[in-house]
């Protein structure tokens, strides 16, 4: 995230610009800064501090008497849980899928309604509704109107077909929570990479046309390398937000049937908030933690090597 | 390319792009439709529509209240993030020193915490302060979530102030406050109005936090509606009513400020 946005930061913090007075003290916009630094710096050292020190403490609800330090023991119980890494494979599978999806997806419609249409901007309000949806509503309506075995669209055009409706949620979930998310995040990634693309120069694109360049060798070598920062910035924004995807689940299926759709965020949520056990589930919020930063790591670099030679737009 | 004329590929692009936006946004059309269904039960498309699921789920004793707490929550929580990140923005993006930069990734980064990770130290603090189900706690973490992207959205609208406005007014004798009140504030206005649209969009669409924190309460309409997680027939047309009501005001602000929303988004990367 940092390397792409830097350029946004860059240009401030070398000197003050010459036309500021004398007159406005020097404490003024430390003071102006500081409750914003305040708060945050808060937010983030003491509930992460409380988790890092459950996790090595025996801590359960159900269990007031248990007390004291437990080393490493709630890693231990973590590892072993049967639910951990299909857990861990399910975040990952949620992510990359929706990722994909989205990516490709909202790239294509970018370039579709980069032309012009009759109704375009009508269309353009249709296609980016999903993402205002809440997401508990968006999870109901599609469980109870579009994947129900009996009532659902699904259900619907099976039959038209002359084939056994299935329920979709309880055959297959995973892929299911990942239309669902899909369906919310598609038209986010749509949304910023069209605006991405209007800042495209016309003109090299008709240069090109007339130099008899294909439209699909236009896409590879102008239109996608331009896009390439909106790209980056879309999966980075995507995976922090897809990391803690809960809403969907435990509205449709509540992390089944058995963990088949369990993730990082609902395993813990039902390892403390069902199972009360503040110290296990502590240990996973660490897990979760720790996945994040790793991905957020590799995803930086990557995105970093690719966006070398660039042109920041 | 040359079979195919400029306008016959604009009408097929056209064609194209009607039919995904049109399948994108059946879910929505269709959940709309069955509110103003008599009888939800066999769905059709030849039926008398009627509003009376609207009326029922309105006149409910305990929906306005969820939907007062999602205005309450979102409200709240968008004046405090803005009162917080106003100042901070403005300082930054005019009197920047060599720690600005670090300050406003440092505040980025805040946001690649997953909120799971710190669930459970929130849960108990909460729990221990009698803030369970209660609003304030959830305008504690909705203003502290949001604030990274207030600060953001903020400084990027302030850096894009013309500086020799602030300039001419200084010489004709403007002082701080006046400067502030008369110059920058109307400038700013649609950048801020921007900032709290994304902010009320994103506080009322929250379910992590909501979920977890609230049950009955204070339980904002993201938390009434997970809880018809398994509706009976009857009852679809009501519940599809609630869901129509909860998501109708945010498509349509979504609607109006879907530019200034990738800025917000995105931090700036993208305008």
């Amino acid at each position: 995230m940092e390397h792409v946005l830097e350029s946004q930061v860059n240009g401030v913090g070398g000197t003050p610009s010459p036309a500021q007075p004398q007159r406005t003290r020097r404490w003024l916009p430390t003071l102006l800064v500081s409750p914003s630094v305040l708060v945050l710096l808060l937010w983030m050292t003491v509930p992460l501090a409380m988790t890092l020190y459950f996790s090595v403490s025996r801590y359960n609800l159900l269990n007031p008497d248990q007390t004291g330090l437990a080393g490493f023991d709630n890693y231990r119980f973590l590892l072993e849980d049967p639910a951990f890494w299909p857990a861990i494979g399910n975040t990952l599978v949620l992510i990359g899928s929706v990722l994909a999806i989205s990516v490709v997806a909202g790239t294509l419609l970018a370039v579709l309604f980069d032309q012009p249409f009759a109704g375009r901007g009508v269309a353009r309000i249709l296609v980016i509704s999903p993402f205002f949806v809440m997401p508990t509503v968006a999870a109901l309506i599609w469980k109870n109107m579009m994947l129900h075995p009996v009532y659902g669209l699904a259900a619907w055009v099976a039959r038209l077909f002359g084939a056994e409706p299935v329920d979709w949620l309880a055959t297959h979930p995973m892929l299911s929570v990942i239309i669902i998310v899909a369906w919310q995040w598609t038209p986010f990634a749509f949304l910023i990479l069209l605006t991405a693309l209007q800042s495209l120069d016309p003109e090299q694109k008709e240069a090109a046309q007339l130099d008899g360049a294909s439209p699909v060798r236009i896409f590879w070598h102008i239109v996608l390398p331009h896009l390439k920062r909106a790209i980056a910035v879309v999966v980075m924004i995507e995976t922090i937000f897809l990391l803690s995807i809960f809403a969907e689940i435990h509205t449709t299926t509540a992390g089944g049937p058995g963990t088949a759709t369990t993730n990082l965020a609902y395993f813990v949520y039902s390892l403390g908030l069902q199972q009360f056990d503040i110290g296990i589930a502590s240990a996973g919020g660490i897990v979760a933690v720790v996945l994040a930063n790793v991905v957020a790591f590799f995803l930086v670099r990557m995105l970093a090597r690719n966006l070398k030679g660039v042109h920041e737009q | 390319m040359s079979t195919l004329t400029a306008t016959w590929r604009t009408r097929l692009a056209g064609v194209l792009a009607w039919a995904i936006a049109l399948a994108l946004f059946f879910p929505i059309a269709w959940a709309a439709l069955t509110a103003t269904e008599q009888d939800a039960y066999t769905p059709t498309l030849w039926f008398t529509p009627t509003l009376d699921s609207f009326r029922e789920v309105l006149e409910r004793a305990h929906y306005p209240s969820f939907l007062g707490n999602s205005l309450a929550v979102s409200v709240i929580s968008t004046l405090l993030a803005l009162a917080i990140a106003i100042p901070a923005g403005y300082a930054m993006a005019f009197f920047p020193n060599k720690r600005t930069q670090q300050v406003l990734l440092w505040m980025l980064s805040t946001k690649m915490m997953p909120a799971v990770g710190v669930l459970l130290p929130v849960y108990l603090l909460a729990k221990t302060a009698g803030l369970l189900d209660s609003i304030t706690a959830l305008v504690i973490v909705y203003t502290l979530a949001n604030l990274p992207i207030a600060v953001w959205m903020v400084f990027t609208y302030c850096n894009d102030v013309p500086r020799e406005i602030l300039e001419a007014a200084r010489m004709d004798g403007a002082n701080l406050w006046q400067e502030l009140v008369y110059v920058l504030l109307p400038t700013m206005l649609p950048g801020l109005a921007s900032t709290a649209l994304l902010l009320l969009i994103l506080s009322w669409n929250e379910a992590f936090w909501s979920l977890n924190l609230t049950s009955i309460d204070a339980a904002p309409l993201t938390v009434f509606i997970a809880s018809y997680s398994n509706p009976e027939g009857l009852f679809w047309a009501k519940l599809s009513a609630a869901s129509v009501l909860a998501i109708a005001p945010i498509l349509v602000l979504g609607w109006l400020a879907q530019r200034q929303l990738v800025r917000g988004l995105t931090f700036g990367a993208v305008k």
